[in-house]
């Protein structure tokens, strides 16, 4: 038995009829045809699938389309505004902090709410909070430079984001 | 140089795509129609099919087809197949088995494919999957290669699961100097299985075209001729010029995706089934079944030593498991890309090694991230290692006292190693990582309670592969050139197809480089196009560090052609002598003179032909070129590991990594840090977390992300990277590879690092807590005599 859900994702307002076992994930990429948002496992151990639901980093793939109704959506395809890159992609770009690019679209959604929780973050901040995303290329060593460049960018912008933001 | 030629750190053209979410995995391409494949796999490791009812499944909504062996058999499709001959040493072939795409009258291991359904909905597929009944006879199973012999025989061809017992070297003259020798180090070393996990899983779109009869694979693959070449000679879906194989993004693949698997190959014939498009998209817990694993070699081996540390022999004997079939390349693995190696940085005068390849009741084992050279290195790098301690020797001195220091070097293995100064990268090394205060640094642990050791591993490899006569020689089913061609446009920007591959090594811009430094053009005006057997004429695919050396290297060769080419049309349009004519940084001048023309005026003339006429010269600029290697490439270096150990938990923490490395002549300094760094992740992922497990019933324990422990963040050190240089004299750019340094040097620098600080030899890769904390307890028991 479908149902019908609306969410806003990326600022735009999209009713959809879904299955109840649909997963988030699958509804952004096969509903939504965002593809942006990658599957990288089937045990919510990769995060590869990460987006942003009301501000918060969630793994697409443990929630339920139907679960995400009336809520905000960010994907990787909405970080950038007016064409200009997220300062967060940018020092991504800057520091080497993807290889074959699966993962970062996942790992950037994570290194946001990384960032609003910690704006000045430690390496060791860095690396426990990306527990919960794996890259195989990088062996992190630019995800972490491009998180750091990220919060001292995002500082001089005055961009440092507040929780839940 | 430009400030986007040769040495620059340009940063990625690719990247654009990926971190805005608008890259193209083949899992985000929909096709008009698709339909969806679902694998029924086998649960038994091993086992006899006697019936398989897919009567109740097709009757469910949705299904389209419910294929088995059968059909495929019907079909007369092929079998998958290994293309690399190896004799045993009394002369016999390898025994290779029968390898159906889908499982004829018996299963070989767990997640064997035994059936395929394919619907309208993923959702439906895999409910109708789960309606096949198989009837299965089981049958006993065997998972370890140390048993494999004694094992239930898996393959009529392969009595005693033996596929070839082959042999390297002279062995008499090895004895010989084992006799003579006055310390002799021996071990027993487990090389860990390990399950690639490139984090794109695997994926194929097959469509079918009833009008033109032709068929389209869309395919997570490192080498999409080689696939097509397969999939048309072998396996006889359709001819060469009736298939094209894309490989559009693909997010990794570290050898894992080089390999033809049946699934593509069911994914392509189901469609023609169906008469629709069919996509099949594995699950992560589906590819620690379904793609090949890595390493899982045991190994005893003994080094000799003279009165003065000098090294005068080296005895290998391997038992490589290859998993329940031949996969593509895995013959090869083990023997030429492993023994091969087995002379390291050192001059060794006698080497003699003993391969035994065997099938188990696992899934097939082939190249991963090093493939055979990451085996050969751990060998190498721990009897060294070893040796200095039972001696009394600083590692670092034992090396030093036993490196080559001419070349050209011929190894008693084979390989002639070009170029090197092991010693350089050693030096800096050193430096780098403070060697000379470790001691200190030893103490201060020490004093925290905490257990300091520090590690070595100078590696070495051989990389761009490879000659084709050479490989040929070997056995080699193919040849391992690379092709490219260089297609200038009439408005002066420039196309360049390769036969390379890129999924993650940043060939848009390291290649795109190259023409930039040639042609003086901004690298904007570069499109580097590859993984498309229709666009790209052919090529060998990206494997084994290749792409720089022999993938740039005809790039290179071709842009030698668009030169010499653009200058007789610079001739004609500045009306001077051919010979007279310098190219030099994006113009073309007329020696001696102020006259002279850009780039982009002789690319339109080129075209537009209104300067000569067609019968002096043809129109158009567009050059391709095969290149072949001279020789492999030996990218060799220094990596130091420090770590510290708890001694109540057994927990290791790398507290310092040092790389140097020689990789010839850099063209992206960013790009090669990052594939080093990526390297030694895999690396110390051996050495400290990774292993896929088998039981005795050969269930795979380590069946998913829960349970296999991939480096993560806080698993992993920062990494200080460095570089000495030797230019490469078998290409023409002197670039040499650098894609699997990490993953070749970091398991015996982790190891070598852990047993320094605990004081016990024989620790296990992974060297878990458990591993650890076990071992510290052992010292406390005598030790065993080596």
């Amino acid at each position: 038995m479908k149902r019908t859900i609306s969410v806003t994702v990326n600022g735009k307002v999209r009713r959809e009829s879904v299955e109840p076992r649909l997963l988030l994930v699958h509804f952004l990429r096969d509903v939504l045809r965002l593809t942006g948002t990658h599957v990288g496992c089937d045990t919510s151990q990769c995060g590869a699938c990460t987006v942003s639901m009301n501000g918060l980093a969630v793994k697409s793939c443990t929630i339920l389309a139907v679960q995400a109704d009336g809520a905000e959506i960010t994907t990787i395809e909405g970080l950038a505004r007016d064409g200009a890159l997220h300062p967060i992609q940018a020092a991504f770009r800057e520091h080497h902090g993807l290889q074959c690019g699966f993962c970062t679209p996942g790992m950037i959604m994570a290194a946001k709410q990384l960032l609003e929780r910690y704006p000045a973050p430690t390496i060791e901040q860095i690396r426990d909070q990306l527990d919960g995303n794996i890259c195989r290329c990088t062996g992190y060593h630019g995800i972490i430079k491009a998180i750091e460049a990220a919060a001292r960018a995002m500082a001089e912008k005055g961009q440092a984001p507040t929780t839940g933001s | 140089m430009t400030g986007t030629g040769i040495g620059a750190a340009v940063r990625r053209k690719e990247d654009l795509r990926f971190i805005t979410g608008r890259g193209h995995y083949t899992d985000d391409i929909s096709r008009p129609g698709q339909a969806y494949a679902c694998f029924l796999r086998s649960p038994h490791a091993h086992a006899r099919i006697r019936s398989i009812d897919t009567s109740a499944a097709a009757n469910l909504p949705g299904v389209l087809a419910v294929l088995t062996g059968a059909e495929l058999q019907a079909d007369k499709i092929g079998n998958l197949i290994c293309g690399w001959m190896i004799h045993s040493k009394d002369g016999s072939p390898m025994k290779m088995a029968p390898h159906p795409a889908l499982a004829v009258g018996k299963v070989c291991y767990v997640g064997d494919p035994v059936a395929v359904v394919v619907a309208e909905t993923l959702p439906q597929a895999k409910d109708a999957a789960e309606k096949i009944v198989v009837d299965y006879e089981v049958l006993p199973a065997v998972a370890d290669p140390a048993k494999a012999k004694e094992g239930p025989q898996i393959h009529e061809v392969a009595p005693r699961n033996t596929i070839y017992e082959w042999a390297l070297g002279d062995k008499a003259a090895t004895d010989a100097a084992f006799a003579s020798a006055r310390h002799v180090t021996r071990l027993d070393i487990v090389n860990n299985r390990l399950a690639p996990n490139a984090l794109e899983p695997r994926a194929a779109i097959g469509e079918y075209d009833a009008g033109s009869d032709s068929f389209t694979l869309w395919n997570t693959t490192q080498n999409p001729h080689v696939a097509r070449l397969v999939i048309s000679a072998f396996v006889g879906l359709a001819p060469e010029h009736k298939l094209r194989v894309i490989a559009p993004d693909v997010g990794g693949g570290f050898g894992s995706k080089i390999f033809i698997y049946p699934e593509e190959v069911v994914a392509l014939w189901a469609s023609k089934r169906v008469g629709r498009p069919v996509k099949w998209t594995c699950d992560r817990s589906e590819a620690f079944l379904a793609d090949a694993h890595g390493r899982d070699h045991v190994t005893h081996a003994e080094m000799a030593f003279d009165d003065k540390g000098k090294i005068v022999g080296l005895r290998v004997h391997t038992i490589a498991n290859l998993g329940a079939y031949m996969s593509t390349f895995s013959s090869s693995i083990p023997t030429y890309l492993y023994a091969t190696l087995l002379s390291g940085q050192y001059a060794i005068p006698h080497i003699y090694c003993e391969v035994d390849a065997v099938y188990t009741n696992t899934v097939p084992v082939d190249a991963y991230r090093g493939a055979g050279r990451p085996e050969a290195t751990f060998v190498v790098e721990r009897l060294v290692e070893v040796g200095a301690r039972e001696l009394g020797i600083d590692p670092p001195e034992l090396r030093r006292r036993n490196f080559i220091k001419s070349f050209p070097h011929q190894t008693p293995v084979i390989m002639t190693y070009d170029a090197g100064d092991y010693e350089a990268s050693l030096r800096k090394a050193l430096e780098i990582a403070d060697y000379k205060n470790f001691p200190k640094r030893k103490r201060e642990s020490a004093r925290r309670g905490k257990l300091r050791g520090i590690g070595f591993s100078t590696y070495i490899e051989a990389c761009g592969i490879a000659p084709s006569q050479a490989v040929g020689s070997l056995g080699a089913g193919v040849g391992l050139w690379e092709s490219a061609e260089v297609r200038v446009n009439p408005t002066g920007s420039v196309e360049v197809l390769t036969g390379s591959h890129s999924h993650g090594q940043g060939h848009e811009t390291t290649f795109a480089q190259l023409v930039s430094d040639r042609l003086g053009i901004p690298i904007e005006n570069v499109s580097v196009i590859h993984g498309d057997t229709d666009k790209v004429q052919f090529g060998m695919g990206t494997y084994g560090s290749r792409s720089g050396a022999v993938g740039m290297s005809a790039i290179a060769k071709a842009l030698d052609k668009v030169e010499a080419k653009a200058k007789k049309v610079a001739s004609h349009l500045l009306e001077a002598a051919e010979g007279d004519i310098e190219f030099k940084d994006g113009k073309f001048i007329v020696s001696g003179t102020d006259k002279s023309a850009t780039w982009a005026d002789v690319a339109l003339h080129a075209y537009i032909a209104h300067k000569f006429s067609g019968q002096e010269l043809e129109p158009g600029l567009k050059e391709g070129a095969f290149y072949d290697p001279t020789n492999f490439t030996f990218p060799a270096g220094c990596h130091i590991c420090e770590v510290e150990v708890d001694p109540d938990t057994g927990e290791v923490t790398i507290v310092g990594w040092t790389a140097v490395d020689d990789f010839g002549v850099v063209i992206n300094p960013m790009i090669v840090e990052g594939q080093v760094h990526g390297g030694i992740a895999q690396g110390v992922g051996q050495a400290l977390l990774e292993h896929a497990v088998y039981n005795s019933d050969g269930q795979l324990v380590t069946g998913s992300l829960m349970d296999y422990a991939m480096p993560r963040a806080g698993n992993l050190p920062s990494y200080k990277v460095d570089m000495t240089v030797t230019r490469c004299p078998s290409n023409p750019l002197g670039v040499k590879g650098c894609g699997e340094a990490g993953a070749i040097a970091a398991p015996a620098a982790v190891i070598n690092a852990v047993t320094d600080a605990v004081g016990v030899e024989d620790i296990p890769m992974p060297a878990t807590p458990q591993a650890v904390w076990s071992a510290i307890r052992s010292r406390a028991q005598p030790r065993q005599a080596a």
